[in-house]
């Protein structure tokens, strides 16, 4: 589904990744770990094409389409979804409003007739109710007052709502409770299916205790050091990073 | 970076929609102004002798008067002498009975804008008393009207048939000298709408008047009147579009507003006269001057107000509390771009004991354009208790434009609260990538993210209004689901 060569960016003068391999296959799920400023964030928004980052090298192909020659908003429509690890607050606009206007953009490019106002809000609250999400958020403003979690779990629930190709989850560990760890993992698996693949971006072990990753990578200086299977993330956790530094070095 | 906000840039220099000219003959006053021809337009409309006089009385004020200059906008020197002060479709003389009668290309050209008149009229149960040019041609709904005894005519019938209603209320608000566009506006008034709701009557409907300039190089000099009796409700739409012009034209209105006792008047807005071109040439002028008068304990007066045309829009409309609890309301949107100028606000005058006033304010600069709230919260001596909440928010699309804010407060009474908020805000990067990820094409991101910045202003709006005010900002429905 995603074939990623020798990928590299940068943003303004600093070069964040240097030659990123990856290949992942409908059904999957990948892990990416790595260390503070290996460059995990910036896979994550190159693929979804934010233009801040500039990539210089490298190839990225995307159900067999050239991933790079897209605009955001094109790759959105068939079907990459990028759950941010910073969600932006968008006054005023409603979540509902928001979310139902992507996916009727994401049913439109699938051919598929625009859906209405009432199946919408059917849909959205059976998906509300898996995430363990009060009914009230559809009606709050995008993001607007959001606590961290909320925010997070927010992600989540557009994820399950637009049902996207590929899903790169960024950071959405990130600062949450055990409960709301819980409902983000009940969505992610809740995604699972054997045409769709899932890119887990963490830190820490702690969301993989939750959601079985197929593949681990390890990301370090802008480049896959390392690919394992699970066990390789809780060797990470026991080792550290700095020992896989010292092997890639030497 | 850059070129997000480049293509910002190039998504707000769209076209005015709305440029074209229907091709009606017009009679036409040739240009100039002096008492001949302040008689020869009261004569014209075949009015009495007082308001003949009333009006040579405005035009002699007019004449030792100055224009103003201390509005935020900058034009060159309107040469007034170079204005027709009266124009009207040829059909005037022989005015239609019902919209079968109305010139087609009227009614085309209210298609154009997407206000089928008949079907709005059915559909939506509004009574339309639509100004074209300076003459109302199509009224609807008079009889349901009537039943319910509200009277909603054009001005000069009103001159005619309810001469004491005029006499009474006429320029009771804005007076004859109030403002160099008022006198003007006192001296030369073509048409407008007049509206008298009896005591205790709930108005039926929702009235609504579409206006548009159309002859080229005419002022138009709107006056209406709405008065409100004792214990009535009236909502009243004003909405209006212009076709596309070289020459700058003057727009000098004057409405007067007064609740009496126990009655409410909402007055809405959307207001979409040609801005001129991108690079600032051509465009409406629009100088005027809207004031509601709570005349009577517990009345309320409304305003709310999109504002996306005009090359210079000044405009304040204000509330005078004068009876005790009454309450004044300013809601408002004025769009900006490329070198539009627009430099408006509200007054809220608390002279009654326990008044209250809200001022929500939401100012969008793009372009070059340049954007200025201007309010006033004056409290007096006696205005007991009374209470002020003034928000007011800029949002600012691109780099080249700006955002002012002049708040004036003047309280002179030590029980009085008011409270003013203002924020400033860029429509950002991270934003928009965010829609677009979410598969939002740039440019409905940015009517969403607008569309969210107007939210509390637009739910002010009555429900068919308020899509015609997205459509205007071309934004998509908001808050349709939940």
């Amino acid at each position: 589904m995603l074939e990623i060569r020798n990928l590299t960016a940068r943003i303004g003068d600093a070069e964040i990744l240097r030659g990123v391999d990856l290949s992942v296959n409908s059904g999957e799920v990948h892990a990416i770990m790595g260390p503070n400023g290996s460059g995990k964030s910036t896979l994550a928004q190159v693929l979804a094409g934010n233009d801040a980052y500039e990539v210089t090298a490298g190839s990225v192909v995307f159900k067999g389409n050239d991933l790079l020659e897209l605009e955001p908003e094109e790759r959105a429509r068939e079907g990459i979804f990028l759950g941010f690890q910073y969600p932006v607050e968008i006054p005023g606009v409603n979540n509902a409003y928001l979310l139902k206007a992507a996916l009727n953009a994401r049913r439109q490019q699938q051919g598929l007739e625009e859906i209405d106002a009432f199946e919408f809000l059917k849909l959205a609250r059976e998906k509300m109710a898996l995430l363990d999400m009060d009914p009230k958020f559809l009606n709050r403003g995008v993001n607007e007052g959001f606590s961290g979690g909320e925010k997070k779990r927010n992600e989540i629930l557009q994820m399950a709502i637009l049902e996207p190709s590929l899903a790169i989850l960024d950071e959405t560990d990130s600062g949450l409770d055990i409960d709301a760890l819980r409902a983000v993992a009940k969505g992610v698996n809740s995604l699972r299916s054997p045409d769709r693949a899932i890119v887990l971006v963490t830190h820490y072990q702690r969301l993989l205790g939750y959601v079985e990753p197929d593949h681990v990578h390890v990301l370090s200086d802008g480049r896959i050091v390392r690919s394992g299977d699970k066990s390789l993330a809780l060797e990470l956790e026991e080792k550290g990073y700095d020992w896989l530094r010292e092997a890639a070095g030497a | 970076m850059s070129s997000e906000s480049d293509k910002i840039e190039s998504f707000v220099k769209r076209h005015y929609e709305h440029g074209f000219v229907t091709d009606i003959a017009s009679d036409s006053l040739p240009p100039g102004l002096n008492e001949d021809v302040v008689r020869a337009i009261s004569a014209r409309k075949h009015e009495t002798e007082f308001m003949l006089e009333w009006r040579l009385r405005a035009y002699r004020q007019w004449r030792q008067m100055q224009e103003p200059t201390w509005a935020h906008v900058h034009y060159p020197p309107i040469d007034f002498q170079d204005i027709s002060y009266f124009s009207a479709p040829i059909s005037d003389k022989d005015r239609p009975q019902s919209l079968d009668e109305v010139d087609p290309k009227l009614l085309e050209t209210y298609d154009k804008l997407g206000i089928p008149l008949h079907e709005r009229a059915r559909l939506a149960g509004v009574a339309v008393d639509a100004v074209f040019d300076s003459v109302s041609v199509a009224t609807t709904f008079k009889e349901k009207l009537s039943e319910a005894g509200v009277i909603f005519c054009p001005f000069s019938e009103a001159v005619t048939d309810h001469p004491e209603l005029v006499r009474k209320y006429l320029g009771s608000v804005v007076p004859r000298r109030d403002n160099f566009y008022a006198a003007l506006n006192s001296a030369v008034f073509s048409d407008g709408s007049f509206v008298y709701v009896p005591k205790g009557v709930r108005c039926p409907m929702e009235l609504s008047t579409y206006f548009r300039i159309n002859a080229a190089n005419t002022g138009q000099f709107e006056r209406t009147l709405i008065i409100a009796d004792e214990g009535s409700y009236v909502s009243y739409l004003e909405g209006c579009t212009a076709p596309m012009r070289d020459e700058n034209q003057l727009h000098a209105a004057v409405v007067e507003l007064v609740a009496l006792k126990d009655a409410e008047i909402k007055y809405s807005t959307v207001q979409n006269w040609y801005p001129g071109d991108e690079h600032g040439k051509g465009g409406i002028y629009n100088f005027v001057t809207k004031r509601g008068d709570c005349r009577g304990a517990n009345s309320k007066i409304s305003w709310t107000q999109v504002e996306t045309g005009s090359a210079i829009t000044w405009k304040y409309p204000s509330c005078l509390l004068r009876g005790e609890n009454s309450v004044g309301e300013f809601y408002s949107v004025a769009v900006a771009n490329n070198y539009q100028q627009a430099d408006t606000g509200t007054k809220m005058i608390h002279i009654g004991r326990n008044t209250r006033s809200t001022i929500v304010s939401k100012g969008i600069s793009a372009g070059h354009a340049q954007n200025a709230y201007r309010g006033l919260v004056r409290v007096m001596p006696q205005a007991d208790r009374s209470r002020n909440h003034t928000q007011c928010d800029s949002l600012l699309i691109g780099k080249e434009c700006g955002a002012h804010t002049f708040p004036y407060m003047e309280v002179r009474n030590p029980t009085a609260k008011v409270e003013h908020e203002a924020t400033t805000s860029k429509i950002s990067a991270d934003q928009l990538f965010y829609c677009r990820q979410r598969g939002i094409s740039e440019e409905d991101a940015v009517n969403m993210i607008v569309n969210g910045f107007c939210r509390e202003v637009f739910k002010e709006l009555p429900m068919e209004f308020a899509v015609e005010a997205q459509a205007l900002l071309n934004v998509s429905l908001e808050g349709a689901v939940g």
